[in-house]
């Protein structure tokens, strides 16, 4: 896995609650075998019509928001759905951080298994970078995991909360397989417990 | 302090636990199929490794497929490469495949529980959110990422945070026409899409316990709808009856050894819940979604909130936008809406039950001019047993198409989908944007509300044709 330890860098702001996997990547971009190319799709009704050419007024086509790696969203963002392939279009798209006041939990646990950071922060301060970005799409926001922090350009900062043991594997890269395995003399044990 | 159903689950299956990180959980059953096992095979083959447990690992191909009786030579090219790699996975790393051409095939939720995989206190997981179904036994059951898919096929365990508990208690006697679905829908409307993030629900109270195990299903499905991962019923002689005999039920004396365990799994009366929520079911009245969200729901008799009713800016954001996609009005009535699907099946309400319900309502009646409608059971047995039931000449007559078994329109992946603009009359379970196919706008019902949306070619409040 990518690690992810900070990063600076420009966000989109996406003014939408309740953006579900079906929005991030509809089901019929899932008839892939691997992972690539995902990013195409990614948001696919709201970026396009019907005839494939981009909806101007779609915050991702538009030329000021070329680039960046933040997503900015609203509350219960990443819903329904299991499909990591959302994930995967986000950091295919090349997204390294989604903010929101809240994921839906498949999506949270999907996204620490790719280098993509997850950063839940309160409401008021979503609605603030929102205003913010807005109003100045070069604005660069610094997110540092380490310090779990949120930094402005005026030096406010904002702390996150993160599961300490995902923070670990993040920075470091890991991924779940080689705990797991870690663990194998206890699994060769629980399997061999009778059930009742 | 006594134990919730969850903790015991959870407790039973904690393979080891270091302190500051997550439990390393020991999954009893793992259900794929075509759409986000690829990946994960992938995954092994990268790294040479190989199906701890082909034995707890069962494959089914729903989502990709064409309902339409179709050889696959003539299918979409992408849905055949989906369903010939899954072939050539299953074979490779020894797993049970029910296959599209064999005897036992459908939707991964209805043919799990047929085939008697599913048991009070196991954990399942498998690549897909409704997984949550299978909580209806009694079981720890969720859906996972593709990522985690891997990690179970190669290690047969997941790595887990606990998460919290949520009574939900719903007690009284449903009215006539008032279904399980609309329990469920009541809910989430009530809680939110997201209310339940972070939590496990147990569903549990009087009403809970008078419903059939494919009424329990309904609701443990859509658990996710309300942001849970998960949702469970405690197990008892409903979940028992529906079990025996099934060919991956315990037999003989294990059966006996299997109900006295199951029979010890019920939350005991001084367990604590980290939040709790209480319905009365004699209030409640067949529901119909209005949004883009499954929360976004009122009783048939009601209205679309508007924007001024909600307090929260998000929640009012939420309303316009979903007004603007399903081109509803703000404080609109939702009896009388014109419909110009319907579609009936899915893992919520495509059993067995759910048609010999919805056929009742159709029977000797005739679907309306306009309507294009699907009846797609959820599985082969389904399917059958319908047939047997002389149910699917009751759809055909009355002008529905009668399919195979599969996801279908629940998520539109191939060519079953629903025009930009038509509203859908669905027994599924999502609403969201695009879902039923670009630019579809669903409207989520019970299958007796959505068959007398058919024949009427409108939302109607089912409980007068049942008069
Ligand atoms: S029927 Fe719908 S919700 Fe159920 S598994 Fe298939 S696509 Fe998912």
């Amino acid at each position: 896995m990518q690690p992810f330890t900070a990063l600076s860098a420009a966000a989109v702001p996406l003014r939408m609650e309740n953006v579900d996997t079906d929005q991030i990547i509809p089901a019929r971009y899932l008839t892939a075998v691997t992972k690539d190319g995902m990013g195409a799709g990614l948001f696919s009704w709201i970026r396009y019509h019907p005839d494939g050419t981009p909806k101007a007024d779609f915050v991702l086509n538009q030329p000021e928001y070329q680039g960046a790696r933040i997503l900015i969203a609203g509350r219960n963002f990443g819903s329904g759905s299991s499909r990591e392939h959302a994930v995967w279009a986000l950091t295919d798209y090349g997204f390294r951080c989604v903010i929101s006041p809240g994921f839906a939990d498949i999506f949270y646990n999907n996204s620490l298994k790719n280098g993509l950071l997850p950063v839940t922060l309160e409401e008021e301060v979503v609605a603030l970078l929102w205003d913010l970005v807005e109003e100045e799409p070069t604005t660069t926001l610094q997110i540092d995991l380490r310090s779990q922090t949120v930094t402005l350009p005026d030096g406010q900062q904002h702390s996150f909360a993160i599961d300490p043991f995902r923070k670990i594997c993040l920075l470091e890269g890991l991924d779940d397989l080689g705990y797991i395995s870690s663990k194998e003399a206890a699994i060769v044990a629980y399997e061999a417990r009778p059930t009742y | 302090m006594g134990k919730t159903l969850f903790e015991k689950v959870w407790d039973a299956h904690v393979v080891a636990q270091d302190e500051g990180a997550p439990a390393v959980l020991y999954i009893d059953a793992h259900l794929i199929h075509e759409v986000t096992s690829p990946q994960a095979f992938g995954m092994l083959r990268e790294q040479g490794l190989t199906v701890r447990r082909p034995d707890k690992t069962f494959a089914t191909m729903d989502h990709a497929i064409p309902t339409r009786d179709l050889d696959i030579a003539l299918w979409p090219a992408d849905a055949a490469t989906q369903v010939r790699t899954l072939r050539e996975n299953c074979e490779a790393f020894g797993v049970t495949l029910w296959d599209i051409n064999g005897p036992i095939q459908g939707i991964v939720h209805v043919v799990g529980p047929e085939m008697g995989v599913t048991h009070p206190g196991m954990t399942i997981v498998c690549g897909d959110s409704h997984t949550s179904t299978h909580g209806a036994f009694g079981a720890l059951a969720f859906g996972i990422g593709t990522s985690e898919v891997g990690h179970v096929l190669a290690t047969q365990c997941l790595l887990q945070k606990k998460p919290r508990t949520m009574a939900i208690t719903v007690d009284g006697e449903l009215g006539t026409g008032v279904t399980a679905k609309d329990i469920i829908l009541a809910i989430i409307a009530k809680n939110g899409a997201g209310g339940g993030a972070g939590y496990v629900f147990e569903y549990r109270g009087s009403a809970i316990r008078t419903l059939s195990m494919a009424n329990r299903m309904t609701i443990c499905n859509m658990s996710i709808e309300g942001g849970a991962r998960a949702g469970m019923i405690a197990p008892d002689e409903t979940t028992f009856a529906f079990l025996k005999g099934r060919p991956y039920a315990p037999q003989g004396e294990a059966w006996e050894r299997a109900v006295a365990f199951w029979k010890t799994l019920g939350s005991d009366a001084d367990a604590h819940f980290d939040r709790e929520l209480r319905l009365d079911a004699s209030q409640l009245q067949p529901m119909v979604t209005y949004g883009t969200n499954p929360g976004q729901g009122v009783p048939v008799t009601g209205r679309i909130p508007l924007p001024e009713d909600l307090e929260d800016p998000a929640e009012r954001r939420s309303l316009l936008s979903a007004m603007e996609y399903m081109g509803l009005k703000p404080g609109q009535a939702m009896e009388g809406q014109p419909i110009d699907i319907v579609f009936i099946g899915s893992c919520t309400n495509g059993r067995i039950e759910d048609l010999r319900e919805a056929a009742r309502i159709v029977q000797g009646r005739r679907v309306a001019g306009h309507i294009e409608a699907i009846v797609v059971p959820g599985s082969k047995a389904v399917k059958g047993q319908a047939e047997a039931e002389g149910l699917d000449r009751i759809f055909q007559e009355a002008g529905f198409e009668w399919r195979g078994a599969g996801c279908s329109m629940c998520l539109a992946m191939n060519d079953d989908k629903a025009g930009a603009g038509k509203y859908v009359a669905s027994t599924s379970n999502r609403n969201f944007q695009g879902r039923q196919g670009p630019g579809a706008r669903s409207l989520l019902m019970s299958p007796i509300m959505a068959a007398a949306a058919a024949v009427n070619g409108r939302v109607v409040d089912v409980r007068e044709m049942l008069r």
